[in-house]
């Protein structure tokens, strides 16, 4: 009986110690907050030093992999060799093309198509919101073209608009327009229907409310969609130069990649990322900057 | 003159295998300038339906809603509305959001700033014109919101349980202030709450609503709203044998309904 009732406490004593174990239980568990934070808001607290540290170890691993010499330079060349190639064509050139020039002609491949992209997608999705016949008639192509890949309907931009300028940008747009409108198209159901009912007892026409409440309200919808957009117009840049370029970052990539020059192919790469991550960045900036209230109301 | 709703009824078609709803039946009210008309009662009566069909957001199944003898046929700023909760706009500030619905109407910006400028002053936000509303308390909130619908300055005032969201104190105190503002603009206004006590002290006129289908089962008139602004203190008034009396007549009506549905 005595023994019973000592064996029980012992597990009751354990369990208050230690209710659960493990590292997830002590990743889960709930900490109160400091002064300033809310308590349980998803995802709170500053990251910067941990991005700092993440970028940090992965250089470092990479660096030691090849300082150890466990990889061929020609699979996994070391951060020093990249930069050293980056010095190079950045000076000499890539085949006979100063290197800003390769920036500056896919910049304005991703940007005049983003651009274009922006200003069909967005009023056409904000049309697809507003009406049911536009919804209708829009609906099925944008959704049937939307998942394929563009390297698949490349050869028909190619057949169809030529190997210059054109089908590059044509695809490259392709990409973008679809997230562009699909997220104007959602922004319209942002705003509130109590928004919407005030401003038409106040006398608004259906005009006024579309532009006064719906178009504001969908803002923040329609930046976060071209935050998105514009990452797909990086993504489909190296297929749209995969055919008769001999410009862009894209073509320096796919190139070096046939003359097994790894450390241009990394080097492209990091520079297509840096351009993208910067232009993020600054949409983040515009964000802040436009819609200030995101999220308050 | 003013508003008049004669035997209104409002059925929502059946969808998806629910039967059709008769939301309202044979509702018959007249809102004279100058009345506090509050509307009361248990979920799902048929206050916000009425007032939408006032607001013209909907049209009545049967019967009409007449405005100074001219049929309601849709939404207008001599009606214009206070909403609980989310209807400012937050891109706007204070003096903007104020304004927003002369700008709607076409007045000129120094005409409409200065118009706002004063109701701003009205209800009590001077100081905060330039200040983002999504920063401003619950009540300040609230007070924007009843600011601008009277901009507007509407015939009838429409307000949605504007006070529903507010703390205890805050809204003791914007009761007061909205009775003060009824009292100085003339206007009529349509209120709806579910305080009992807020629509006995408010009201001048109060609708008691039942439902299924939704229908005004009692009409009281109320003389306490016009005690307060004779200078009575409103704590005094709410604690009043009549008050309690009447307070609790009605709180008896809506839990029978309440009763009956459960």
């Amino acid at each position: 009986m005595i023994e019973t009732v000592k064996h029980s406490t012992s597990v009751a004593e354990k369990a208050r110690i230690n209710p659960r174990s493990g590292v997830f239980a002590w990743f889960a568990r709930g900490r109160p907050t400091k002064p300033g934070e809310t308590y349980g808001v998803p995802g709170q607290g500053d990251t910067m030093w941990l991005s700092v540290v993440s970028i940090l170890f992965l250089l470092f691993v990479w660096w030691a992999i090849t300082a150890l010499g466990l990889v061929k330079p020609l699979f996994v060349p070391s951060p020093q060799a990249i930069l050293a190639k980056f010095v190079d064509v950045w000076q000499n050139g890539f085949t006979n093309t100063s290197f800003l020039e390769h920036v500056a002609v896919s910049t304005a491949r991703v940007f005049g198509a983003f651009l274009l992209a922006c200003a069909v997608g967005i009023p056409l999705g904000l049309a697809m919101g507003m009406s049911p016949v536009m919804r209708g008639l829009f609906d099925p192509p944008i959704e049937f073209y939307r998942p394929i890949p563009p390297l698949a309907y490349l050869p028909l931009m190619i057949i169809w608009f030529g190997i210059g300028e054109t089908s590059k940008v044509l695809l490259i747009f392709l990409s973008v327009f679809a997230p562009v409108a699909l997220g104007a198209r959602a922004g319209v159901r942002s705003a509130a229907i109590e928004q919407i009912h005030a401003a038409y007892s106040f006398g608004a026409s259906r005009w006024q409310v579309m532009r006064h409440v719906i178009l504001p309200s969908a803002l923040p919808e329609i930046l976060t969609a071209m935050r998105v957009g514009v990452g797909f117009g990086w993504t489909t840049l190296v297929a749209a130069e995969m055919v008769a370029a001999t410009k862009g970052l894209g073509y320096m990539v796919l190139s070096a990649s046939q003359f097994l020059q790894t450390p241009t192919v990394i080097m492209g790469i990091i520079v297509i990322a840096a351009i993208a991550y910067a232009f993020d960045l600054l949409m983040r900036w515009i964000e802040a900057k436009v819609i200030p209230w995101k999220g308050k109301m | 003159m003013g508003l008049n709703i004669k035997s209104a009824s409002v059925v929502f078609p059946a969808a998806e295998g629910r039967p059709p709803v008769e939301a309202l039946r044979g509702i018959d009210l007249a809102i004279a300038e100058g009345d506090f008309v509050v509307a009361l009662g248990a979920s799902g009566c048929g206050k916000s339906t009425l007032l939408n069909l006032i607001a013209g957001f909907l049209a009545p199944s049967s019967g009409e809603i007449l405005l100074d003898g001219r049929p309601v046929t849709g939404p207008g700023a001599d009606r214009s509305v206070v909403f609980q909760k989310h209807a400012l706009l937050p891109w706007l500030n204070v003096i903007e959001n104020v304004a927003f619905g002369l700008k709607m109407q076409g007045v000129a910006e120094a005409k409409r700033l200065a118009i706002a400028e004063d109701f701003v002053k009205l209800l009590g936000l001077d100081g905060f014109q330039k200040s983002p509303v999504y920063r401003l308390s619950g009540g300040m909130q609230q007070r924007v919101g009843i600011a601008r619908a009277l901009t507007c300055d509407p015939k009838v005032l429409l307000m949605d349980e504007p006070l529903g969201a507010l703390d205890a104190l805050t809204r003791e105190k914007a009761q007061e202030l909205i009775l003060r503002i009824w009292n100085d603009t003339g206007k009529s206004v349509f209120f709806i709450t579910h305080s009992v006590e807020e629509a006995l002290f408010m009201g001048t006129k109060l609708i008691v609503m039942s439902p299924r289908p939704g229908r005004i089962s009692h009409r009281f008139d109320l003389p306490f709203s016009r005690r307060v602004l004779a200078g009575e203190p409103a704590r005094q008034i709410k604690a009043s044998p009549e008050f309690i009396r009447l307070r609790e007549e009605v709180l008896g009506i809506i839990f029978a309904d309440e009763e009956e549905a459960a």
